[in-house]
Formats: structure tokens, sequence, C-alpha cells
């Protein structure tokens, strides 16, 4: 790139100082994130950061390459580029249901990924004139962006597809898949040391291809019960892919910005692994390092089933109500007659509130943005700690879609998979109506002995209905 | 085999220490159980159902002679006499208030445990007599008033006109207050509660009641489950709120005790004179000296301005069969403690916090008082204990899971520090910078999320992922290359980048506008 401006004030300083701005904002913007009284300031200064990071970007570009004939074929396909680009992702976002909202940013995770694969791709083509210590270093910032762009690439797919259910979402079991894991990280060190020292195009497919496959297999052998960690961890990927991207073009926006990202996507990542009380690090190795769930052939006894009318009356003499809702409601679209039986509930002067699992749905606070699409009041929206002393005290508890969750075993079977987990303790209360398609297991592959405890009592069917046919019953 | 009597009650009392499902209990961890003759008759508990579970009836000296003797009220003089040498006597014997009647326990070679003198935590719930008899009485000072008081709790608009709801203040939200919150506002009353303590103000609301707070910047949370003596901004403020109250309301009932003093006198006489005419008023602290000016212990008592005043201090025996269950249970509670090992022996260990408290003579030796017990602090502690041991064990199962011991992990740091040392002293130039550049912001990216909210999680995430689209700087940087491939593989990756930020921040703002519209329908 070459001056044209003269100066103090080169078209590189410019940027430069337009970045640190822009590397504020995306601070801010963050910070903004995690309270909801600053969220919406947070976004807007997201997407000043946003802009104003761009605008320099192109500036920059033009100012480089103005004149000559590639460039302007560049800046159309620029343009045309960010137009398509941009109208597809407004598009998807206004028509995505919320629902569908893990299966969005899992896809999305995936795009970064792949522009990390390009980006890198394009550094191997470029081969700027650099010292050969300096080259050196290059090859190997290709190799590692390429590496890390492929694995989120591969790895958010497989999480779509598992969330979109397009896959089976029971975890993959192959033989040795941790020493298939470090093998492949094995390969990846021997790879970039045969490429820096000599820098073939096909030991970049190759090693494409091997990170292609070891995104897949993470994320494959990881049952769809524990997707919130893996989008979560997945956007961290994504964060440290966009890092990569920064040293490799020597770009400080870049490393700033992924590394922002990738951090605070750890962050949330190590969150959700407490809240179920699994090893932060064998989550970022993938698979999370435990063994095939031992099916348990005990005898748990005989469950009971409830009938819609039943549960209405039972509702309606009930002094307080908590609703802990799971992947079924959001799978049944059921947030919005759930919302409306809060709601005449508590016009009849019943305590509702809503205790919600660190884990719940596929997408950390995946609830919390349901039960806000169908307008319940964030303050009657509790989290699992704030809620689970008053559960003893509760008249009836509605477990809807909600499993492995709400599973007494966690606290009370040492040998139980989940043990340790930290669950909702649905089963103080008085009575637990439990909201099912049918007698199967969580995703963790877990029996509930909650269906079988003697307060408990079982609604089968679409939640939907049944939570439409109580309404109807009052 | 230790023998335990069941004693008849003296006077007007017609609760009994043991009904015959708690006494086959008590059969049931060795005992040898003998009743008095027509012990649980003012319960309607007859001689022949404590035949059927298992116990002997027998006369008064031979119930009064038994090793263990249980009792509801304290005993006479005549009856402490009666009592043989090495006895154990359980039951309320309110040791605090009658100093003489401990004396007199201790001037014979008896044990004495006060049922009453439970401590207030949570372990010893399941034998706190106080609880379970103010939580009786609560209820029936509402039906006590609801008998008095000529109208009806519930509004009602009938064809004869429009019927208002009662309106109903108690004072103190103890056990007792809450249970009568609980009765008056199922019987559909309008009911609002004072308390010094401003935590019970949930617990009010959760049983239908409104919470009247006394505003004077002053809060009191109690550490030993009790309510405490207020200052005097405070009570000058208070009296405002009852005169007003009194005024208003059609029933007050009183249950504001503090331990070891005088019940606090909460209404004057102006504020029982400013009620309106066939207004109640239930004085629960009556034996204490009463809430209410006015007020006499046992006695219902008409002002000259036509308002019942009840000073009844039987109430919880105003219901025997209930309170004589619950009161044997709680007594059955105390006795599985005393013997651990269901073999009739009855054991005493001071090292246990309850089994201290409540023995106020042991082997004709005074032990009353007993070391105060914080309670409102133990939990706490005790519960931090535990969360801290679930901690480590949690801590000691991922150390087991990574393999790693505090050794390990400290080898890891000291390679991971020489690794990025290394690499900044040996990498060439712009490398070190971004280096720094990276570690910051990744310590940054860390405290920004600091306490995420956990409602906000998915917002958060969308927006982090819609700034990652960031890398689309890096792809519009080739996109003027000379290299057409290049420039192809630069616009995709500009093209995906772009779907992100959009998307990302589209969707973000989305699902913002759901939460603002909660946060507003809220305010």
């Amino acid at each position: 790139m070459s001056d044209t401006v003269s100066g103090p004030l080169t078209s590189e300083s410019i940027a430069g100082a337009a970045y640190v701005v822009a590397a504020l904002l995306f601070i801010l913007s963050l910070a903004g994130l995690s309270r909801h009284e600053k969220a919406r300031a947070g976004v807007i200064y997201g997407i000043t950061g946003m802009v104003i990071a761009l605008a320099a970007t192109v500036w920059l570009t033009v100012q480089g390459a103005w004149g000559t004939g590639h460039a302007l074929t560049g800046l159309a396909l620029l343009l045309a580029a960010v137009l398509v680009g941009g109208a597809i992702g407004l598009w998807r976002a206004r028509v995505v249901e919320m629902t569908g909202m893990p299966e969005l940013i899992a896809l999305l995770h995936s795009f970064v990924g792949l522009a990390a694969v390009l980006v890198g791709w394009n550094g191997h083509l470029e081969a700027p004139a650099l010292s050969a210590e300096l080259m050196a270093v290059h090859h190997a910032e290709v190799f590692i962006g390429v590496f890390i762009g492929a694995v989120t690439f591969t790895g958010s797919i497989v999480a779509f597809l598992k969330l979109s259910a397009r896959m089976k979402s029971s975890p993959l079991m192959l033989p040795g898949k941790n020493a298939i894991n470090l093998g492949a990280l094995a390969a990846f060190v021997a790879l970039t040391v045969w490429y820096v020292n000599d820098s073939q195009l096909w030991l970049l497919v190759v090693v494409t291809l091997l990170a292609l496959g070891l995104g897949w297999h993470l994320v494959a052998s990881i049952g769809g019960g524990d997707m919130p960690v893996v989008v979560s961890m997945l956007n961290s990927y994504s964060g440290w892919a966009a890092a990569a991207a920064g040293f490799l073009l020597n770009n400080d926006l870049l490393i700033i910005t992924g590394a922002l990202v990738g951090s605070s996507g750890a962050y949330l990542s190590y969150i959700m692994c407490k809240a179920m009380n699994r090893s932060f690090i064998s989550v970022i190795a993938g698979g999370f390092g435990i063994a095939a769930p031992t099916a348990g052939d005990v005898d748990h006894g005989e469950h009971r089933e409830i009938t819609a009318q039943a549960t209405a009356e039972m509702l309606s003499n009930a002094s307080s109500v908590v609703i802990t809702p799971g992947y079924g409601m959001a799978v049944a679209q059921a947030q919005y007659p759930v919302a409306e039986l809060a709601h005449q509930l508590r016009e009849r002067g019943v305590n509702v509130r809503f205790g919600i699992h660190p884990v719940a749905g596929r997408l950390p606070g995946h609830m919390n943005v349901l039960l806000a699409e169908a307008k319940v009041p964030y303050d009657i929206v509790l989290e699992m700690d704030e809620i689970n002393d008053d559960l003893g005290g509760t008249s009836v508890v509605l477990v809807i879609g909600a499993n492995d969750t709400v599973n007494p075993a966690a606290a009370e079977d040492p040998s139980s998979p989940i043990a340790g987990m930290p669950v909702l303790r649905v089963w103080e209360a008085d009575n637990v109506i439990v909201f099912k398609r049918s007698m199967a297991a969580g995703y963790a592959g877990v029996q509930n002995p909650l269906f079988y405890r003697d307060n408990s009592q079982m609604l089968f069917g679409d939640a939907k209905q049944r939570v439409e046919d109580i309404l109807r019953a009052f | 085999m230790t023998r335990i009597g069941i004693v008849a009650e003296l006077g007007q009392e017609s609760r009994v220490a043991a009904t015959p499902v708690t006494a086959k209990q008590l059969a049931e961890l060795g005992y040898d159980v003998v009743v008095e003759k027509g012990a649980g008759e003012s319960s309607s508990f007859p001689d022949h159902a404590y035949v059927e579970a298992g116990a002997l009836i027998v006369g008064a000296d031979e119930a009064w002679g038994s090793e263990v003797v249980l009792r509801i009220n304290p005993p006479s003089e005549d009856e402490i006499g009666r009592l043989a040498d090495g006895a154990t006597l359980i039951g309320s014997l309110s040791p605090g208030l009658r100093p003489e009647l401990v004396e007199a326990l201790a001037a014979r070679p008896i044990t004495a445990l006060a049922l009453d003198a439970v401590p207030r935590i949570s372990r010893a719930q399941s034998m706190d007599v106080l609880s379970s008899m103010a939580n009786i009485a609560g209820y029936r000072a509402v039906i006590e008033a609801a008998h008095e008081f000529g109208r009806f709790f519930t509004g009602q608009v009938t064809a004869a006109g429009k019927v208002p709801p009662a309106k109903v203040l108690v004072v103190g939200a103890g056990v007792a207050g809450l249970a009568a919150i609980g009765a008056a506002s199922s019987l559909g009353a309008i009911v609002r509660a004072t308390d010094p303590r401003p935590e019970v103000a949930d617990q009010v609301k959760s049983i239908g009641g409104v919470y009247l707070k006394v505003e004077v910047g002053e809060e009191m949370t109690s550490t030993d489950g009790y309510a405490k003596a207020t200052s005097e901004a405070y009570n000058a403020r208070a009296a405002e709120i009852y005169t007003e109250q009194a005024a208003d309301v059609d029933i007050i009932i009183t249950t504001a005790l503090i331990p070891g003093r005088p019940a606090p006198k909460l209404l004057t006489a102006g504020d029982v004179a400013g009620m309106k005419p066939g207004s109640v008023i239930v004085d629960m602290a009556a034996g204490q000296g009463g809430n209410v000016d006015g007020s006499v212990a046992g006695e219902r008592v008409v002002t000259d301005n036509g308002v019942v005043i009840l000073g009844y201090t039987d109430l919880p025996a105003r219901l025997p069969a209930q309170a004589s269950q619950l009161y044997g249970t709680n007594m059955l509670n105390l006795l599985k403690l005393l013997t651990r090992d269901k073999d009739g022996v009855l054991r005493i260990d001071f090292d246990d916090v309850v089994q201290r408290s409540v023995t106020v003579v042991r082997d004709g030796e005074k032990t009353w008082p007993p070391p105060p017990v914080q309670v409102s602090a133990a939990p706490v502690k005790a519960d931090a204990a535990q969360a801290s041991g679930a901690g480590e064990s949690a801590a000691g199962t991922a150390a087991k899971r990574s393999g790693l011991s505090p050794a390990g992990k400290a080898w890891l740091v000291a390679a991971g520090i020489a690794v990025l040392f290394g690499l900044n002293a040996v990498a060439p130039a712009p490398l070190p910078q971004h280096f720094t550049v990276l570690m910051l912001s990744v310590v940054v990216g860390f405290y920004v999320i600091g306490k995420v909210h956990h409602a906000l999680h998915t917002p958060l995430m969308s927006v982090t992922n819609a700034i990652s689209g960031i890398i689309v700087v890096g792809a519009l940087l080739q996109v003027t290359s000379e290299n057409p491939v290049m420039q192809i593989l630069a616009a995709v990756a500009v093209l995906l980048a772009s779907i992100n930020i959009f998307g990302g921040f589209a969707v973000t703002r989305r699902m913002l506008a759901m939460f603002s519209r909660a946060d507003r329908a809220r305010g």
C-alpha cells in the first residue's frame, strides 16, 4: 500500500486511529450487553464501531489501489458482496423464529469460520515481499488462521445440523475419539513446521481438510443437550479465527476484536460449564471426555398420568406456581400459550414465576428470549439459584419440555452420568406436573426418577396443545 | 425399659401431650407408654384409642411416677412433688418468664426439659412448639374475630346490595401473624400487616397480605429469629400508622411479643376509641401484658364505643385435637433426638445445641439460661461451609478429570509464561506488539463480560457474533488484489462476513426490543 497523502496524516495513520475508536466501541458494546438497561445502547455502540471500521478500511483500500483496473473490479465485487450479504443477513434476522435462534447463531458462526479460511488462503496466494524470518512467521500465521477457521466452520455446521434436527443429536462415539483429536492436533503442528519450511499449496489443502474433519468430529461427539456450551464455544472459536487473521494481516483491530469475542465467548462457555458441572478443559477439547452413559435398568416404579382438566383445577387452587421450561417448550412453540397461562393465573392472584436453568434450551439464555418474545415480564423470570430455595414451598411446578435440568438423579445419585450438575429441585414442591411427549429419556440419555415420584404427574402430548387445553378448561 | 407417662392437664386446658398416634410412635422408640385415665378426653381422644395404640391406662399417681413425664403446661408445686427421683419432665415450662418455677424444679433431683425453649434453627423446627401453637393460635384468632364481627369477611355483590370486604390489620408477622393473615385473606378480607423486620414483606405478600412499611430508614434484621425492641423514631412513626389504620380497619389482630420482656403496648386507648363500633380486636399478646390498651388476659371486653377486645390466652387450646396432635409430634421429635438408638433409653447430650437449650434442670442442677444460639448467622455460616465444601469437591473432580494436581497446574502456568516469554524474545518485529495487544484484549474481554445477566446470554452471543464479522476487514484489504482468484475468494469472504454483521446486529436489536417491551409493561 502506498501513501497517497503526504505529511503526518497518512491514510494508514487515519485508519489506525479509526481502528482504535472502533475497538473501544466494541468493548463498550460488550460491556453494555451484560445489563438490561444498557443493552440497546450496547448494540448501537457495536454498529457504530463496525461502520467506522468498515469505512476506514474501505477508504484505505480505495486510497491504496485507486485508478487500477483490478481495483475497480475489486470495488465492484466488494459492493455486490456487501449488498448481497447484507440483504441475506437482514432477511434472515427478520424472519427467524425466536425458537430457531440457536440454529441461526450457529450458522452465522460458520460464516466467520469460512471467511477466516478464505482470508487465510488469500494470505498464501498473496506472498508479500518479506524477510525470510518474517516469511516464516507469515506462513505459520496462514496455517493457524486456516486451521482455526476451518474447525469453526465445520463445527458450526454440525452444531447447526444438530440443532435444526437435520442430524441425529446423540453424541458420535468413535472408538478412541480423544486419540483422534490429539492426533489431528499433532498432525497440524507437524504440517505447520513443514509448511513454514516449504510453503506448498497442497500442504494448505491438507491442513484445511484436516481441520474441517477435526471440527466435524469435535462437535459431532457432543450430544444435543450440551449445545448451549458448544454454541458459545464456537462463538469463542470464531473470535480466535478473526484474531489469527489479524496476525496474518498485521491488523490490530482484527486482533483486538477477535480476542474480545474469543475471550468473552470462552467466559460464557465457562459459565455454562459451571452450570452443568462439566470440566471447562474437556469442553474446549470437545466431547466432554465423558463415557457413554450406562443404561440403568433400575425399576423406578409407576408414573401417574393427569388430564389437562385436572391440571387446570389444581392450578386454580394453587397459591404459587413455578414454571420450568426447557427445550421442549421451544420445539412445541408453546411460549405464547405458556405466557397466557402465566398471565391468567396471575390475574387470579396466583404467584407465578419462571425458573430458568442456565442451560435450558439450546443456547445460553434461550428461554429468556422466548419468554420475552411472549411478553412475560422479566422480573418474574428467575434464575435457578434465585428460585431453587423457594421450590419447597411452591404448590405446583409445571415442567414444560425440560428433563435433565430437573433430574433429581443429578443431586441424589452419585453414579448418574449427570451427577453433581446443579438442577432445579422441582421435586421439593407439593405437586409437579411434567409436560412430555413420551417417557423417553432426555438428551443426556439418563432416565429421570422425577417422573416416578409420588408428587409427580405426567401430562403427555404436545406441550402447546396441552397448555391450550388447560386454558380452555379454566 | 423406660416408662413414659402422659399425665392429665390442670384446669381448663383441653390439650394433651400425646395423642394415640404419637403414643404409638413413642412406643416404637422403645418406651413403655402409660396414659393417665381421661387425659385425652377433652381433646376427643378417649382412653380406648390409647389402648388400641398400645398404651396402658393407669391412675394419676402411677402416671406421675414414670421415668419420663410428658406435659403441656408447667406442673403445680404439688405435681412437682409427685415426680419420682431421677425422673425427666418435658413440657412447656416458659423458664424465661417463671424463674420461681425453675427454682422449684431444681429443688428436686430431677431433669426438666422446656419444649418451648427450642432454639429457632432449621434443624429444630420440627420440635418448635411455639411455632406450631402460634400457627394454630393465629388461625383461631381470625375465627374468634369472625365470630364476634357482625359482617362478612369477603366482599359480595348481591341482589340486596353491595357488601364491602372486611379490612383486617395484623400486627406482627411472625408465625401467628402469618397464620392470621393467611386465614383472614382466605376468608376474603383485605389484610394488612406491620412488622419491624422488613424481610417479612415477601412472606406477607405470599399469603395474601399487604405489608405496611414503617419508613424511618431503620432496618432491623434479627439474629435470633425473633423481633427485637425498636427505636423511638420508629415507634413514633409506627404509632401514627396504628392510629390511621385503627380508624380504617374493622378487625385488628396483634401478635407482637419480645422474648423475655412484657409485650409492647402498640394500640392506645385513643386508637381503640377511634375504631368503628362493632370492630373487633384480638390481642394475642394479652397473656404477656397485651399489645392493646384495655385488653384483659383471658377476657372478652367491650369498650364504650362498642369495640370488642378479645384477650384469650388459650387460643391453641380452642382447637384441642389439632393442637394436641401438633404438640405431640413436636414432643415426639424431641424424644427421637434424645433417643438416638431407639432403645428406650433417654440420653441428653450437652454438645448438641438443641438439647442444651431445652434443658432447664439436669439432675437437680439448674442449667438455665443456656448459652445464646445465633440462628440467623449460624445457618448462613453452615451454608457457606457447605457451599465451599461443594466447591472444593467440584474443584477436586475437575482436577481429577483433567488429570491435573495443583503442582501440575502451576507447571502449566509456568510453561505458558515461558512460551510467551520465548516467543516475545525470539519473534521478529511486529509479533511482540501483536501479542501484547492480544493478551490485553483477552483480559478486557473477560472482564467486560463480568456478571452478565443470565437473560442476556443470547443477545450477547449474537452481538459478539456480529462483531466477529470484523473478519470482513481482512477480506476488504485483499479484495483489490491483482490476483483474480484472490479477488473472488475475498469477495466471497466479504459476502459471508456481511451476512454475519448485518444479520447479527439486526437479530440482536430484534431480541432486545422484545426485552424492552417487557420492561415497559412492567414499569
